[in-house]
């Protein structure tokens, strides 16, 4: 990759901006980078940004295929609530909590539950035609004050060793919550990029109407990606809710959809849909926890957090803006004056 | 002219993007009070020249770019639009670039606003388009949404919102590609007001007709770079047309009279498809039609009499009420356009831009979308067999660039069509509807598509042609259906007809006005 595709890459300023996060952590924290075993389990800053990422990273892969259909789901957070209330009450309703068929059992009826959640998403958006922001905002309200009634308006503590190893377990000295972030993005890879799904997300995210007289099934499509995002959600749910061992309604991935969706624009897919990139949606994701991990290591104190926060993503915002990288591109011309092929692809077009 | 000083003086502009030297040292002017006509091919540098005489390209901002542009004698170097608007220069470009959601009198005067007491004067406002609309003959409401009328009152619009901002150098690219005869009159009675006002008339058009009626000299591209300079009055179209295209004309000689038959014995052959009293209210009444294998029916009529329509409705884009749909002797619903292709039905949109092409997507993805969607996501067509359906028909349709990796938006317009053509070829459809498949594209990429429907014909796929251009229409079909008023008024067998009695019946609307 020369340097010019570099810059030009979507992938750039988010990478750089990992970079510099990394690189304050280090001078504030010399051992950032270091990473030790402590009975066969993996310790350390790094692994401690992937595993509190890992439940944004999962909700983000699914936002990223939404908003690549010109969607939105803000109802993922609500989402996780509710899986997370459906899983431990019925852990806390069995007479064996401690079984891992009961954890199973509820694993998978939380799991069931948001796939219907995400079914009714994708039938207000895809068959009643009502705005994404709309139908989903519906669940987001809606979801918060199921969770209550199904906890009862309790925070259920849960004393469940297996339910406790999806969110702090470890697999081969690997945090479980990071193994299955990594299981849900490689899926998800796979699953658009292998097959011909991503292609024609991307077609009826650019032109919905072009892309129905070519024959795709858009409603189906449409169906398919909130249905994943909802299941995503709730995996996240049941990480979050499994880590901190009790289901809390009112703040069980209370925001998370905006940190997700800040991941997926961070990591350079527009919300106006289309093209998007997994891989950016990666990157937006390590971006946030590490800001989150940063603000601690460099001891800035914590009502100062949201400030510290925003001013970073305003950063990285300014950086991808089409009006900044036409002044880089402007600037970089300057400095290789007579070398051709330097322009942006806006200005290709020719007649 | 002589003596006079030209308002516009472009002096070897030259400007490259990657790969591509879009014009070459090409010089051009215009005179007050003059209609100039700019010709070339897609890709001969046309739009870009225009654009960097509007200031959507700075001249002076790339390495390799080099040239100045005068204008009424001062040199000038536009930061952008608006300044070259200030400055007295405005366009209409070929694809209305209005906002529908807006109302006509907001899109004629956004921007410059009648301001009273710091706001908007909204009833100076829908004065001021209501003259505007007046002085072009457009019986509208200006309180109306745009979006609501038909893109040839669109077209009118953007004049009227071009002409307001008291332009010395107003550009037409490609004005009248959308409008029908008597719009196209209207259009021209304006022009001719403004020029006597003194105002210098870019004009681009593929229609030469209208390219001799309407301007005094022009200017021919080639390749980007400059042919010459012309007096209409003084150049053959036979001559215009060779330096346009740099050879021969024949392509174009020899498709004359290579019609295919008229398919086969009527009554004992089962049509391809067949039409029985399909009609939708609001949108045509009901029509009776076949289309019989391997034949090209051409489907002529004024803009506005319902081919578009009947195409839609035949291709399950929009559903009939009445009436029914026979395939191969049995009837059948289309629900949705997938449904027809699942027949071996396709249609080509009109409206390229948007019912066509996916622009953010690569050549190579616009080409296999239609395949891939019938086949469905999970049977993804291997990378291989993509490349090489690009690569087929990106050679077969002579797409530039000849790149699958090239994203559609920078493709001209001409080649945006191939792409889409490409696509519907690739579903190996048996009755391709084509929706004005030539509009707004170059003489040697028609030509093209006019060979490609003859070989498709020839191989057994039927085509239903919707054109405009009733030579085009003439020179393709076996049978011509004609439309009027939203209504099928003639279905007629293509032995002597002439433009002539086809545009008897396309008046009159009789088939009886037909002169034998």
């Amino acid at each position: 990759m020369n340097a010019s595709r570099m810059f030009s890459s979507r992938l750039f300023w988010p990478v750089v901006m990992l970079l510099v996060l990394f690189i304050i952590n280090l001078v504030a924290f010399p051992g950032f980078f270091s990473l030790e075993v402590k009975n066969g389990h993996l310790f350390g800053s790094l692994v401690d940004i992937a595993r509190n990422g890992a439940p944004t990273l999962i909700i983000a892969v699914g936002m990223t295929l939404v908003i690549a259909t010109r969607g939105i789901d803000l109802s993922v957070g609500a989402v996780c609530a509710i899986a997370g209330a459906v899983a431990c009450s019925i852990i806390l309703g069995s007479p064996e909590p401690g079984s891992i068929g009961t954890v199973a059992v509820a694993v998978i009826v939380a799991l069931l539950i948001a796939l219907v959640l995400g079914l009714w998403n994708g039938f207000l958006v895809a068959v009643l035609g009502i705005q994404p922001i709309i139908a989903t905002l519906i669940l987001m309200t809606a979801g918060r004050g199921a969770a209550m009634l199904i906890t009862e308006g309790q925070i259920l503590t849960v004393n469940s060793p297996p339910f406790k190893v999806i969110g702090s377990g470890f697999v081969l000295g690997i945090p479980v919550s990071v193994v299955i972030a990594v299981v849900i993005f490689t899926a998800a890879a796979l699953l658009t990029r292998r097959t011909a799904l991503g292609l024609l997300i991307e077609s009826v995210g650019i032109n919905p109407e072009a892309s129905r007289q070519a024959g795709v099934r858009s409603r189906g499509l449409l169906i398919t990606v909130y249905t994943f995002s909802a299941f995503s959600a709730a995996i996240a749910g049941l990480i979050l809710t499994s880590n901190q061992t009790a289901a809390d309604a009112n703040n069980t991935g209370l925001f998370i959809e905006l940190d997700a969706i800040l991941a997926v624009v961070i990591g350079g897919t527009s919300l106006a849909g289309g093209r998007y990139s997994l891989l950016g949606t990666l990157v937006g994701a390590l971006v946030i926890q590490t800001l989150v991990t940063t603000v601690y290591t460099v001891g800035i104190p914590p009502i100062a957090t949201m400030v510290f926060k925003a001013a970073v993503v305003t950063a990285v915002c300014l950086l991808q803006s089409p009006t900044t990288n036409a002044a880089f591109g402007r600037w970089r011309r300057s400095l290789g004056r007579g070398r051709p092929g330097t322009r942006t692809a806006e200005r290709a077009s020719v007649s | 002219m002589n003596g006079q000083v030209p308002v516009v003086e472009m002096t070897n502009i030259s400007i490259s993007f990657p790969g591509v030297k879009a014009l070459d040292e090409v010089s051009f002017r215009m005179f007050p009070g003059e209609v100039h006509s700019l010709l070339g091919e897609n890709g001969a540098g046309k739009s870009t020249l225009i654009k960097a005489l509007t200031g959507v390209y700075q001249i002076d901002s790339g390495p390799t770019d080099s040239g100045e542009i005068l204008l009424a004698g001062s040199r000038v170097s536009f930061a952008g639009p608006a300044q070259a608007q200030n400055a007295g220069i405005s366009t209409v470009y070929q694809e209305v670039n209005l906002l529908g959601n807006l109302s006509v009198a907001e899109n004629i005067m956004l921007g410059r606003e009648p301001r009273r007491f710091g706001g908007i004067d909204w009833r100076a406002t829908r004065r001021r388009a209501l003259e505007l609309l007046g002085g072009l003959h457009l019986d509208i409401d200006p309180g109306s949404l745009l979006g609501s009328h038909s893109l040839a009152v669109q077209q009118l619009v953007a004049i009227a919102r071009a002409i307001d901002v008291h332009a010395k150098v107003l550009i037409l690219d490609e004005p009248t590609s959308s409008l029908d005869a008597d719009e196209v009159a209207e259009l021209f009675r304006v022009i001719r007001e403004l020029k006597a006002e003194g105002v210098a008339i870019l004009f681009v058009s593929h229609f030469l007709d209208q390219v001799y009626e309407i301007s005094d000299r022009l200017t021919v591209l080639r390749n980007g770079k400059l042919v010459g300079e012309y007096r209409t009055d003084e150049i053959l179209r036979l001559d215009l047309v060779q330096k346009m295209i740099g050879k021969e004309l024949a392509i174009l000689d020899a498709l004359e009279r290579r019609i295919v038959e008229p398919g086969g014995g009527e009554g004992d052959e089962v049509p391809l498809l067949a039409a029985r009293a399909l009609g939708r209210k609001g949108s045509i009444a009901p029509v009776d039609l076949r289309v019989y294998t391997g034949e090209v029916v051409g489907l002529a009529g004024l803009l506005g009499s319902g081919r578009t329509e009947l195409a839609r409705i035949l291709s399950g884009i929009d559903r009939p009420d009445s009436g029914e749909l026979v395939i191969d002797g049995t009837p059948h619903r289309f629900r949705t356009p997938r449904s027809a292709l699942a027949r071996g039905v396709a249609y080509s949109s009109e409206n390229r831009r948007a019912e066509g092409i996916v622009e953010d997507l690569t050549v190579r993805d616009n080409i296999v979308l239609a395949l891939q969607a019938d086949r469905g996501w999970f049977h993804p067509i291997s990378r291989k067999r993509r490349d090489e359906l690009a690569v087929s028909y990106i050679q077969a349709l002579n797409i530039r660039p000849a790149n699958p990796d090239a994203i559609v938006r920078n493709l001209s317009g001409g080649n945006q069509q191939k792409v889409l053509l490409a696509r519907w070829l690739a579903v190996a459809p048996r009755l391709l509807i084509l929706d004005e498949p030539t509009r707004g594209i170059d003489v040697g990429a028609k030509a093209e598509i006019q060979k490609l429907v003859v070989n498709l014909a020839e191989n057994g796929m039927s085509v239903l042609f919707i054109s405009a251009e009733l030579e085009e229409v003439l020179r393709l079909s076996s049978r011509i259906a004609i439309m009027r008023d939203r209504r099928l008024v003639a279905d007629i067998v293509n032995d002597d007809l002439t433009v002539d009695s086809l545009l008897a019946i396309i008046a009159d609307g009789e088939l009886t006005a037909v002169a034998r």
